[in-house]
């Protein structure tokens, strides 16, 4: 993995760094080379300043053969008030035309009157330039090799020279002065580099943190399983990133719809195939359906019954019938006839669910008023009712009670299922009508869901609410072909 | 005491010209303030022996001679002997701490008024000195072709006597130095061996002996390879248009400085041990030389 492919995070701020180093060294070094020149510029001024003041005063004085007066003029500038002066010149010296010193600051290693030439080669050198450029003003000798500036000025008057002053600077005292600059100058830019160096790593992270998270995103999302981007949540700008981060989270929403609709898909398909499997069952309890009910049909025709039969062979029709229906319902060409409601099918439901609420000890409280004759299938009411008050004994706890209420006007009949037991959760009231919701354990979630299928069928309504202790579900059915 | 003192020698230096103002604005406003104010002052001139940096003292020495006297006393300075040798020839002058090279010079003009003594004794000598490190010269013959310092044309043991001293060598003292220069002090011909400006001095003992205790960083650098003989030390002298009294008066004062505590203190700053009659036959020796170069 080269130094490209590494992350943003660590990419930005390496990058930035690296430019504010960059920045830092280039424009140090322009500085330095700047401060270079000025600093020799300002080297050449000060002692050409001081070149004109001292040849002024040292005229009279080598005119006069003042040696001592003349010799503390060149030691002025040694003092040691003066000993700070930015540039501190090595030595000061006087030389003839023939090349010998009269006076120099240092007469120990420059003594009067020796030749300039024979000091040193670097001295011999200056003593042959000397030679060579006739000085009307002063000059800065700087030639390759020399270990010092020479800044000659002639010492005259109205044309008359009697003498060049020399002022000599060790180049090495300068460079250690530019050293020193330099060095002063490097730990201001160190200082600058570490202050803005941790500033740009948080900036580069900040700004590559958001990148890298859409990044992940995205991969989630190529994977199908699109992720909950923080930065994405947190990053309130509407600019590029902002308008990618609204695009991530418009294709995640999508994706996530479409992830739901494949899943409805599914569990219609389930229920599909549930309904064919329905359909093949009923096929078979068609048939020794048929031939039940006929028998029992055969039993009343023979003859004197207990009453007691008679109402058990009746109770068996209702219920054969009822299966009939519910076949009948499933196998859509069974045409099998629709039985309006009667008192007889409150009972019926009473009978059935009776046990299983003794079982639970469950109380059941029932209020009905017992119809003569509604027009509403009876198959299917009692379907509603069997499945409502089924769940209702299942939900009740121990001890607890179920209520059943039944109620009609000339409009509507009213069904309210209640029990006593925990209200329930959240999450399944959210989805109570759905398929495949169970409430409970043990539950396969269906029986609420062809209730309400069922309720829908009819023109109906459904509702489930918890009120005063109760869990209750309350079925509204039109009774709209009652006018008669 | 000694160690505040500094001693130019036979000379002023000429960055004592402030302190001459304000010796002279000093006597000025004593002047005005003192009893003996009608009377015309004397003048005093110091071309001298020595010099300060403490105008305190100087003038505590003027209001010290002004009580004795009971007259106004005023310091006259100048910078080279010629100078107050001018002054004194002017009549500008009564009485003048000279060398003794100018004393002789002045013998018609002027009369010994007292000697200082030095170590006790009213002589002192000429140094001849070189940078310490110099080993290899060890006499004035050894300076041949050298660099050498003066200290003032008019100085003894500055110029005078070192100029003998060649001439003694049978060499002709204007070409045995390849350089000669003045520096128009003693400390300064010291300083310039010192610095190494020159290669030798002659310089008054008295000078280089005081100098050696209050800067013995500059001395240090110096090395006396010769004394001469001695000579009387330079003389304090009183103009002949003096008045019997005045030069008694005067002569007096000196003498007994060295027996009042006040006295003893100046006398400690002047780094002398007091004041002598003296005798003019001490500066026979001057005239001597004096007499070889054709001056006397």
């Amino acid at each position: 993995m080269g130094v490209f492919d590494l992350s943003l995070r660590h990419k930005i701020p390496l990058w930035g760094s690296m430019l504010i180093v960059a920045s830092a060294l280039a424009i140090s070094t322009a500085l330095m080379f700047r401060a270079y020149d000025d600093l020799r510029q300002d080297l050449f001024i000060s002692t050409e300043s001081l070149s004109h003041t001292l040849a002024t005063t040292l005229f009279p004085l080598l005119l006069h053969d003042d040696l001592w007066r003349a010799f503390e003029i060149v030691q002025a500038p040694f003092h040691a008030e003066l000993k700070k002066a930015p540039f501190e010149a090595e030595s000061i010296f006087v030389v003839n035309d023939a090349m010998q010193i009269l006076v120099a600051s240092d007469p120990l290693r420059l003594p009067t009157l020796s030749d300039l030439g024979s000091i040193d080669p670097e001295y011999r050198h200056l003593a042959a330039e000397l030679r060579k450029t006739p000085l009307t003003t002063t000059h800065a000798f700087d030639f390759p090799d020399a270990r010092h500036y020479y800044i000659a000025t002639p010492i005259a008057e109205a044309g008359r020279q009697i003498g060049i002053l020399v002022i000599s600077h060790d180049q090495a005292a300068f460079l250690q002065r530019f050293l020193d600059l330099t060095v002063r100058s490097t730990l201001i830019g160190l200082l600058v580099v570490a202050v803005i160096l941790p500033i740009n790593w948080y900036w580069g992270r900040r700004m590559a943190e958001p990148l890298v998270d859409l990044a992940r995103g995205m991969d989630a999302l190529m994977q199908g399983k699109p992720a909950l981007l923080l930065a994405a949540e947190n990053y309130p700008y509407r600019d590029e990133l902002g308008q990618l981060f609204a695009v991530y989270r418009e294709a995640a929403a999508a994706l996530n719809e479409k992830a739901l609709l494949e899943q409805e898909v599914l569990s219609y398909e389930r229920l599909a195939a549930v309904g064919r499997l329905a359909a093949g069952i009923a096929h078979e309890v068609n048939n020794p359906l048929g031939g039940m009910l006929m028998a029992l049909d055969n039993l009343k025709q023979r003859g004197p019954l207990e009453p007691t039969t008679v109402k058990t062979i009746a109770l068996m029709e209702r219920g054969l019938q009822q299966v009939a229906e519910t076949i009948g319902a499933l196998l859509v060409e069974a045409h099998v006839p629709i039985r309006p409601l009667t008192g007889h099918d409150f009972d019926d439901v009473h009978t059935l669910i009776g046990p299983q609420a003794d079982k639970k000890q469950v109380a059941l409280d029932w209020q009905v008023e017992p119809p003569e004759k509604i027009d509403l299938p009876a198959g299917l009411v009692r379907q509603i009712l069997i499945n409502l008050l089924l769940n209702a004994v299942q939900a009740a706890d121990a001890g607890g009670r179920v209520g059943m209420v039944a109620s009609w006007t000339d409009k509507a009949l009213m069904l309210t299922v209640a029990n006593t037991g925990a209200p329930l959760p959240e999450t399944v009231r959210k989805h109570l009508f759905e398929p495949f919701i169970a409430g409970r354990e043990g539950g396969h979630g269906l029986g609420l869901w062809v209730t309400y299928q069922t309720v829908t069928q009819l023109g109906g309504q459904i509702v489930a609410d918890w009120l005063e202790g109760e869990t209750r579900f309350v079925v509204t059915l039109p009774l709209e072909n009652s006018t008669a | 005491m000694h160690t505040k003192t500094i001693l130019e020698g036979c000379n002023f230096g000429r960055r004592k010209t402030l302190g001459l103002l304000a010796a002279l604005v000093a006597s000025y406003i004593g002047n005005v303030s003192t009893a003996w104010g009608g009377v015309k002052p004397l003048r005093v001139g110091l071309t001298p022996a020595f010099v300060h940096d403490e105008y305190g003292m100087l003038e505590e020495w003027r209001r010290y001679l002004e009580a004795k006297l009971k007259r106004q006393v005023e310091f006259v300075m100048r910078d080279s002997y010629r100078e107050t040798m001018d002054l004194l020839r002017l009549d500008k002058l009564d009485f003048a701490w000279i060398c003794d090279y100018p004393f002789v010079h002045l013998k018609d003009q002027v009369r010994l008024l007292a000697v200082p003594l030095n170590q006790g004794r009213p002589f002192y000598r000429s140094y001849l000195i070189v940078r310490a490190n110099d080993n290899a010269r060890k006499g004035m013959r050894d300076l041949k072709g050298a660099v050498f310092a003066y200290a003032d044309p008019y100085s003894n043991t500055g110029y005078l006597s070192p100029r003998y001293q060649v001439r003694q060598l049978g060499e002709d003292p204007a070409h045995f130095f390849r350089k000669t220069f003045f520096t128009w002090s003693h400390r300064k011909a010291i300083e310039a061996v010192a610095t190494g400006l020159a290669q030798g001095a002659a310089v008054d003992s008295y000078v280089w002996d005081t100098l050696s205790r209050l800067r013995p960083d500059i001395t240090g650098k110096t090395r006396i390879i010769d004394k001469s003989a001695e000579y009387g030390f330079p003389p304090f002298v009183a103009h002949h248009a003096v008045a019997e009294e005045d030069y008694r008066a005067m002569q007096g004062a000196l003498l007994g400085m060295r027996d009042e505590l006040i006295g003893r203190r100046l006398l400690d700053f002047l780094n002398i041990d007091g004041f002598v009659v003296g005798d003019k036959r001490m500066y026979d020796d001057v005239a001597k030389m004096m007499h070889a170069f054709g001056e006397y």
